[in-house]
């Protein structure tokens, strides 16, 4: 334990143990990791990215580029900035070189989301911020004000400044207090906005219990994503320091002179003992003078100007401190920190070196204008402040105070912010439709120093500009952007891609501007119109945990699941998912392993009886007068010549031709059909029908809804399945004359109101039996009671629909796909004038004698079962790639009717193939195999009847 | 995420919405008629500008229904919305 021997003098609070490193410290309560550490004196806090090279704090905020920290305790998370880490008993932390660890561990804390909408959305609680908010709020508006930082302020924090002759950060948090208050205000506090997108939708991310490590309560989120829809936005986001491009500046000790500022100010922490400060505008003063007045010996300043603000020159002679105008620091030297300062007059001249341990560095301050150019504004250079400020916009945002470039100067001057921000949120208001008064009492500011004008200076000529950074999380520096132009590239855009410049976790806001100056600075252009690059969401880091919220294990995805479910489960099946529907894979019995369990499934069904749940099979009725001239329209074959009482399989295609999906059509009445579709189309059909109802033929008389979950349906299969039906239904004449192929009858089966439809996908004699789904689970134990019948799962249905060779639309087919390539010639009509599809058969493409068609394969080791997805070629030798393709397998199975291996596959001319001799590589081998008829099993049908 | 407003239901998220491409192409009075090249336009060809789009949304969410929208692709600004039939309004 030690001592914080950079802590200000008389400073009390809580203190707050943590470890860092390995080694354990102390901080107080209100720190962030980044203030602690310095508090201790700790100047090295991580490694560089590719260089290794020591880096300690550089700013003190989200723009901070050093500081990478992992957590380790207590819960571990990567890739943190030291500066926006809060502290807390217990928090345990160590530097990162450049890269963190994912975590090993699931992440027990909740994250979740909410909605909002409001009149005015605030984007930042500084001066510009409250100020807007406050107009806005008292008018009476719905306004939400959101600040990344726990407490309001923003620039407030960090200065000496009074408002109303009273600390700014006092009435920084008096006035929230106050608005917060209102029935209409919402305050988000730790809250970065992290994404501007069309039409004001706009993305926060609130950070509830990080702060409060292991004393986190468990029911909390942790982190909530907020989606807010804001009639008005007001960017009140502020600035960012830059650095300059010199040698070194990237040893620990060198800082941005606003945050040196804030630790001294807010955080009562000394950076260091002995400072030089390079600064290129007024506002480094006020720092150099506030750290003097906390006790910093300041060494000297070098300004690059030749004509500092007059005010603060004659506040520097008062204290003795020298100020060296058109010097520039040459170099910050040291062994792993700052020890000495190498200045010179700017361009040539003696240079000398000082002894300091701190490097206060102010490049000039970069208006933030993410959010802005996010939401699609555009970015007008600002000589006066040597920065980017907003621009024109389409959306109902504008920004205020500093992010606007007020001042004009690169000195952000508090009265005037206050004023903007007033303003803004006054035109934002009235705006949204409310009458403001005027007349908002602003706090009373102090007089502040005419600023003298900034002069922009990106970089400090040198011979080698091998350790001047421009980023510095990215380690680029100026030889890398010399390279890059070298090249021959001329876009900031490409030079960022060249270099990676900009393109770190930081997002490049101390680096953006810098590296676009110094691009320009080696073409001899004007950084105004090289431009920036384009900023993008998120502004800062989001972890995946916090987008997930709560959608995540059993809440990601809705599971459906059938009637009979629970009964599946009681018999210990496996499950498979098609769509978010969990439907029975197979129903292992002790000891048996898949392959053994679907072989017996399959020998039960088709020689025996077997049942399976086909509930999830989409079910559409289709209603209406026109409801047989929709469905000629939609199906390539001819639905309207279908009786009352029969039932017709169908395929559907796109205009193109290829197949979109199968399945039966059942006629209920004359201006009636239930139409199936497979399980993963169900709602697709449901959407194309609606489509073409609704927006090619409204004048057809056509209700069509979706009654996939009203039924519950069993498939009963095998040739003992009459027999099982009969007993279960004595009312039902089940004869093969009575009731016949695809036709349908209603009757009671096991005492329930049910349909009975006489369809096979396996070839053998089956029925469907539909009844309310409320009594599906009742019919399946009635089914199953007798013990007679055997369960099976999808796998058992895909090998006997396999054998027959039936297509599965979406595993042996890929939108690719005709119905004649298929096979299924007899199921395109000739006599309708017209249907989705035909005209594109017509296509000279759709009668190619190389299309791939389904065919059957047998390969030659009966044992061998090829893996779905194998390509065919030709030779019994691979050629040199690219291997030409014949086409490649869709479904591959073992056969109980077959006794062995079998497989459909789409093959280019397939047809023509039947007795080819081909070769799947598999692996190392080449499997022969040969190519059949995509009916393998029962092909003259002669097992349907029973 | 655009506030795509629906003119059955009004302003809703985009999330509701599911994208149906360019509005006005209608189905061929008579497929058959048409040249293989007429039929590949038809099937194929869409326009893909920059500036105003006439294309079709469906409130897939909500009240299911199909209508049309004027958007400025490079703005993503829908300067009209209008029902399925309606003739695309002239927009200055």
């Amino acid at each position: 334990m030690t001592a914080q021997p950079y802590r200000r003098e008389g400073v009390t609070g809580k203190t707050v143990r943590f470890r860092f490193d390995g080694r354990d410290y102390e901080g107080l309560e209100g720190d962030t990791l980044a203030s602690a550490l310095l508090a201790n004196g700790v100047r090295a806090v991580a490694s560089s990215v590719k260089l290794g090279r020591p880096r300690g704090v550089y700013a003190a905020g989200c723009e901070e580029p050093n500081a990478l920290v992992q957590i380790e305790e207590p819960f571990p998370e990567p890739m943190l900035q030291a500066t926006t880490v809060e502290l807390y008993d217990g928090l345990v932390a160590t530097g990162l070189p450049g890269q963190g660890r994912l975590a090993d561990r699931p992440d027990p804390a909740r994250y979740d989301a909410v909605h909002a909408h409001c009149d005015v959305l605030v984007v930042g609680a500084g001066p510009a911020g409250i100020a807007a908010a406050g107009v806005a709020a008292r008018a009476g508006g719905r306004v939400i004000l959101a600040d990344e930082r726990p407490e309001p302020g923003g620039s407030l924090l960090g200065t000496t400044e009074t408002l109303d002759g009273r600390p700014g950060r006092e009435w920084a948090a008096e006035e929230v207090a106050a608005l917060a208050a209102l029935p209409e205000v919402r305050v988000l506090r730790r809250t970065t906005v992290v994404g501007h997108y069309d039409d004001n939708y706009v993305v926060a991310v609130e950070r509830r219990t990080n702060h409060l490590g292991a004393a986190a309560p468990a029911e909390m989120a942790r982190e909530r994503v907020w989606r807010i829809r804001a009639t008005r936005v007001v960017l009140a986001t502020g600035g960012h320091e830059r650095f300059v491009a010199f040698a070194g500046n990237d040893l620990p000790g060198v800082m941005l002179a606003g945050a040196a500022r804030t630790y001294a100010n807010h955080y009562r922490v000394l950076p260091g003992r002995r400072a030089v400060v390079f600064t290129t505008d007024d506002s480094a003063y006020a720092a150099a003078l506030d750290l003097a007045d906390a006790g910093v010996e300041i060494a000297a300043i070098a300004d690059v100007r030749r004509a500092p603000g007059e005010a603060w020159a004659a506040r520097c002679a008062e204290r003795g401190i020298e100020v060296l105008t058109g010097y520039v620091v040459t170099a910050a030297k040291g062994e792993g920190e700052v020890s000495s300062v190498e200045i010179g007059p700017r361009g040539a001249g003696a240079t000398r070196e000082v002894a300091a341990d701190l490097l206060l560095v102010s490049g000039g301050w970069t208006p933030v204008v993410h959010l802005f150019s996010q939401a699609g504004g555009t970015l007008r250079y600002d000589e006066g402040l040597g920065a980017f400020t907003p621009g024109e916009t389409r959306q109902a945002v504008e920004a205020a105070g500093f992010a606007r470039g007020v001042g004009g100067t690169g000195v952000r001057t508090l009265r005037a912010c206050l004023e903007d921000g007033a303003e803004a949120g006054r035109r934002a208001l009235a705006a949204a439709g409310f009458a403001v008064a005027s007349g908002h009492r602003l706090p009373a500011a102090e007089e502040e120093p005419t600023a003298a004008p900034a002069e922009h200076l990106w970089l400090v000529e040198a011979g080698d500009y091998g350790t001047h950074f421009v980023d510095l999380q990215r380690d680029v520096t100026v030889a890398d952007v010399l390279r890059a132009t070298g090249a021959g590239l001329t876009s900031v855009e490409h030079v960022k891609r060249y270099t990676t410049a900009g393109t770190a976790h930081d997002q490049g806001k101390t680096s953006g501007l810098l590296t676009s100056g110094v691009v320009a600075h080696a073409l001899g252009v004007d950084v105004a119109e090289l431009g920036t690059t384009t900023f993008r969401a998120p502004y800062t880091p989001v972890s995946f945990a916090a987008l997930a919220g709560r959608d995540r294990g059993p809440l990601h995805d809705p599971v459906r699941v059938t009637a009979m479910h629970e009964w599946h489960v009681a018999r210990g099946a496996l499950f498979e998912n098609a769509g978010q529907w969990k439907r029975p894979w197979y129903y292992p019995r002790p000891g048996e392993d898949m392959e053994a369990a679907v072989l017996r499934e399959c020998r039960a069904a088709r020689e025996d009886v077997a049942a399976m749940d086909a509930s999830t099979l989409g079910k559409i009725d289709v209603v209406g007068p026109d409801a047989a001239v929709f469905l000629d329209r939609l199906y390539t074959n001819m639905m309207s010549t279908l009786k009352v009482g029969s039932i017709r399989y169908g395929v559907m295609c796109r205009p193109d031709g290829m197949v979109f999906d199968d399945g039966t059509v059942i006629r209920l009445a004359d201006d009636r059909f239930l139409v199936t579709t497979t399980t993963g189309n169900a709602a697709a059909v449901l959407d194309w029908m609606e489509e073409w109802l609704q927006t090619e033929w409204p004048d057809l008389r056509v209700h069509c809804t979706s009654v996939t979950e009203q039924w519950a349906t069993v498939a009963l299969v095998g040739p003992r399945s009459r027999a099982v039906l009969a007993r279960l239904a004595p009312g039902l004449a089940v004869g093969n004359d009575s009731f016949p192929f695809m036709t349908w009858r209603d009757t009671e089966v096991a005492g329930i109101e049910a349909r009975v439809c006489r369809i096979s996908f396996s070839g053998e004699l089956a029925y469907e039996i539909n009844v309310s789904s409320w009594f599906g689970l009742a019919l399946w134990e009635a089914v199953m009671a007798s013990g007679e019948v055997t369960p099976y799962g999808t796998e058992t249905m895909h090998v006997l629909r396999a054998e027959k060779g039936f297509p599965i639309v979406g595993q042996d087919t890929d939108g690719t796909v005709t119905p004649q390539d298929l096979g299924m010639e007899w199921i395109v009509s000739k006599k309708k004038a017209d249907f989705i599809g035909k005209r594109s058969y017509a296509r000279a493409d759709t009668s190619r004698p190389d299309r791939k068609h389904l065919v059957g394969l047998l390969p030659e080791d009966p044992g061998v079962l090829l893996p779905e997805g194998a390509h065919l070629v030709e030779t019994s030798a691979l050629p040199e790639p690219p291997v030409p393709t014949l086409g490649f397998v869709t479904s591959s199975y073992r056969s109980a009717a077959l006794g062995r291996t079998f497989a459909l596959a789409l093959v280019s001319g397939g047809r023509e193939r039947v007795g080819e001799r081909l070769y799947a590589p598999v692996g190392a081998d080449l499997v022969p195999v040969t190519v059949t008829s995509h009916v393998l099993y029962d092909p003259e049908g002669a097992r349907r009847d029973g | 995420m655009l506030l795509i407003p629906c003119p059955w239901c009004g302003p809703r998220d985009e999330a509701e919405f599911h994208y149906g491409g360019q509005a006005h192409v209608a189905y061929p009075e008579d497929p058959a008629a048409l040249s293989d090249e007429e039929w590949a336009r038809y099937l194929f060809f869409r326009d893909n500008p920059k500036g105003l789009f006439a294309e079709r949304w469906s409130h897939t969410a909500g009240c299911r229904r199909w209508f049309n929208a004027v958007r400025d692709t490079a703005t993503n600004e829908i300067h009209a919305v209008y029902r399925t039939g309606e003739p695309r309004p002239v927009i200055a």
